[in-house]
């Protein structure tokens, strides 16, 4: 060995120059890396409040959380966040409701009743679907979802939150379906193996065993997955009208915070008018909807992990 | 192998004297002359391309318990779980051969495997309850097949735990997560989770591994009292537990059935050198 390692008893004390250097080094490139994603995330922070800070000064805060009314480009112009919060709430939900037992249905489908072979083939079809760009939802929204709801629903707005429902539970499905069926997958074998030796079917070891045993990372699918949904854009711009207004019916043109925020930036509203810093408002409600919802994701699956130790 | 010649590896008792330690030896049973319950003949088994069963053949009598012992990793636990199908679920695994449960092939096409499991329970090597409460890890097993009544449940579910010798300990926390007993007690829910279903044939992998003596005993009681209902087919790496509960012993080593036959013979005149070996605890 002292051959092939010579001078290994040498020098013990004193780190060699070179090596020091190299080992600092590296430290500190590494330990960029990781400050630029946290620098980045409280720079962002900050810019919006601050923007916001500055919106609030003008319009108060209560009157931006609880008014009914949102023009803020008339004379004199209101500011309540409401119909836009409806309009993300519609759609969100919308897209809930249509993925979600789409997406359960899939998930046990896959995990518990799919042969190696159609498991094989399915789960890369949905990773294309997770990687189609949501401009091309939003296009088809228009051109092919949008003419079916109509000739369904006669009274349906052209741009109309259905639309954008459908096109964003498409969207969210793939995420719902692999999240889900990991969570699922990750049951024990032993205790199916259990359910089944006491005679149980398929159906009684998934509904009365898999599911509740992983019924916690199922729901933090959901709530990842519907927070998805709230902060989506392109397909929502596109498909769902830019008319902020409190409305429930799914068929209605309507305009969400996403959506108020693409059309905003992209007209003229210099910056420190009062236009402008809506955006920043605006942002910050739907940063705040958006970590709220994965907070209690995080919550939902730390419980689960208590409850599994 | 050893032979004659060459001295004993380590120091070990002979099989005689060690023999007296077990209390409650009875004579050898009369049970080949009873009805067979459960045949397996020429049974080979697969996992992949790698055969862990040569050809095994063994029959367990009715009522009667039958001890599958042998060093770890000779085959007990896949031979037993092919005696309910519980192998299917694993990919890639076959089975040549026959089982028969009385008088039905078991691997035959048509099996309804689900009720093949009703009739033949089974105690898994590691205990795995449920994540729900004690309640329902025992009533499982009734209510998918059938019971509904909450007083039957009850009575079931009372009556089985009190068999698995956890009445006791648990009967003022039933509704609580199962999840929180200690290992042993999570073994001996497993077991009163497969009594509720009232199997005819119980198959139980080291039912007793993590218990102590006192819960031990009390297992062991018990597979002597299910005896007169059931038929036991049991996997132990205690000789001496082998030697009390059992009618009889069968001996794998490396995927083949080594010796099989009236425990106390076994035990006392072991026909073959391996077995003689294994029992002293020259290896294994
Ligand atoms: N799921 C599996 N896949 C592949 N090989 C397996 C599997 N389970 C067991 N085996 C192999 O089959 C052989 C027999 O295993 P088995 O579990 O039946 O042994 P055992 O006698 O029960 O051992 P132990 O006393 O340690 O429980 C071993 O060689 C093991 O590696
Ligand atoms: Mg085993």
């Amino acid at each position: 060995m002292s051959a092939v390692l010579p001078h290994a008893s040498a020098d013990l004390t004193a780190p060699k120059g070179q090596r020091r250097w190299i080992e600092g080094t590296m430290h500190t490139i590494l330990w960029l890396c990781a400050a630029a994603s946290v620098f980045t995330t409280v720079g962002i922070v900050l810019i919006l409040l601050v923007e916001s800070l500055q919106f609030f000064g003008h319009v108060s805060i209560v009157e931006f959380l609880t008014g009914t009314t949102w023009t803020p480009h008339s004379n004199p112009p209101q500011f309540g966040i409401l119909p836009l919060f409806c309009g993300t709430i519609l759609v969100a939900g919308g897209s809930a409701v249509i993925a979600i037992p789409l997406g359960l249905g899939a998930a046990i489908y896959l995990s518990e009743y799919a042969s190696p072979r159609m498991r094989d083939v399915l789960k890369p079809i949905l990773e294309i679907l997770a990687g189609i760009p949501s401009v091309v939802f939003g296009y088809l929204a228009i051109v092919f979802v949008s003419p079916i709801v109509r000739s369904i629903f006669p009274s349906a707005d052209i741009f109309n939150a259905l639309n954008a429902s459908i096109v964003v539970a498409i969207m969210i499905l793939p995420m719902i379906v692999s999240l889900s069926e990991d969570t699922l997958r990750s049951v024990p074998r032993s205790l199916r193996e259990g359910a089944y030796a006491l005679g149980a079917t398929k159906l009684d070891v998934t509904v009365g065993v898999i599911l509740p045993a992983a019924l916690s990372g199922i729901m933090a699918s959901f709530i990842l997955a519907i927070a998805r949904a709230v902060g989506e854009t392109m397909a929502v711009a596109l498909a769902a009208g830019k008319r902020p207004q409190m409305t429930l019916n799914p068929l209605d043109s309507i305009q969400t915070m996403t959506a108020y925020i693409v059309e905003t930036s992209k007209g003229d509203n210099p910056q420190g008018t009062l236009g402008y810093q809506t955006i920043f408002a605006v942002g910050l409600t739907l940063f705040l909807c958006t970590l709220a919802l994965n907070v209690l994701a995080q919550w939902i699956l730390k419980r689960m992990r208590e409850q599994y130790e | 192998m050893m032979t004659e010649a060459s001295p004993p590896a380590r120091p070990t008792r002979p099989v005689t004297q060690r023999l007296t330690t077990v209390a409650d030896m009875r004579p050898a049973d009369d049970f080949l002359e009873r009805p067979q319950k459960v045949v397996a003949t020429n049974v080979n088994f697969f996992y992949g391309s790698h055969q862990a069963l040569h050809d095994i053949s063994l029959r367990m009598p009715q009522n009667c318990v039958t001890a599958l012992i042998g060093p770890s990793g000779c085959g007990k636990s896949t031979f037993l779980r092919c005696l309910n199908r519980m192998n299917d679920m694993i990919e890639g695994t076959r089975v040549e051969g026959e089982i028969l449960l009385e008088d039905i092939d078991i691997y035959r096409p048509k099996t309804d495997v689900v009720e093949l499991r009703k009739r033949v329970g089974m105690v898994f090597q590691k205990s795995n309850p449920f994540p729900k409460s004690i309640y329902e890890n025992v009533a499982y097993g009734p209510r998918v097949a059938g019971v509904k009544q909450r007083d039957v449940l009850d009575g079931i579910v009372e009556q089985s735990l009190r068999r698995s010798a956890l009445w006791e300990e648990v009967s003022d926390r039933l509704n609580e997560s199962a999840l929180r007993l200690s290992g042993g007690q999570q073994q001996r829910l497993c077991i009163a989770r497969a009594l509720a279903t009232d199997p005819d044939v119980l198959l139980m992998d080291e039912p007793a591994s993590a218990l102590d003596p006192k819960s031990t005993a009390r297992i062991e009681d018990l597979i002597f009292e299910l005896k007169d209902t059931y038929t036991i087919v049991i996997v132990t790496h205690n000789m001496q537990q082998a030697a009390r509960v059992s009618d009889q012993t069968a001996f794998f080593y490396e995927g083949h059935l080594v010796e099989a036959g009236a425990t106390t013979d076994l035990f006392t005149k072991p026909r073959q050198k391996q077995t003689e070996e294994y029992i002293t605890g020259r290896f294994g």
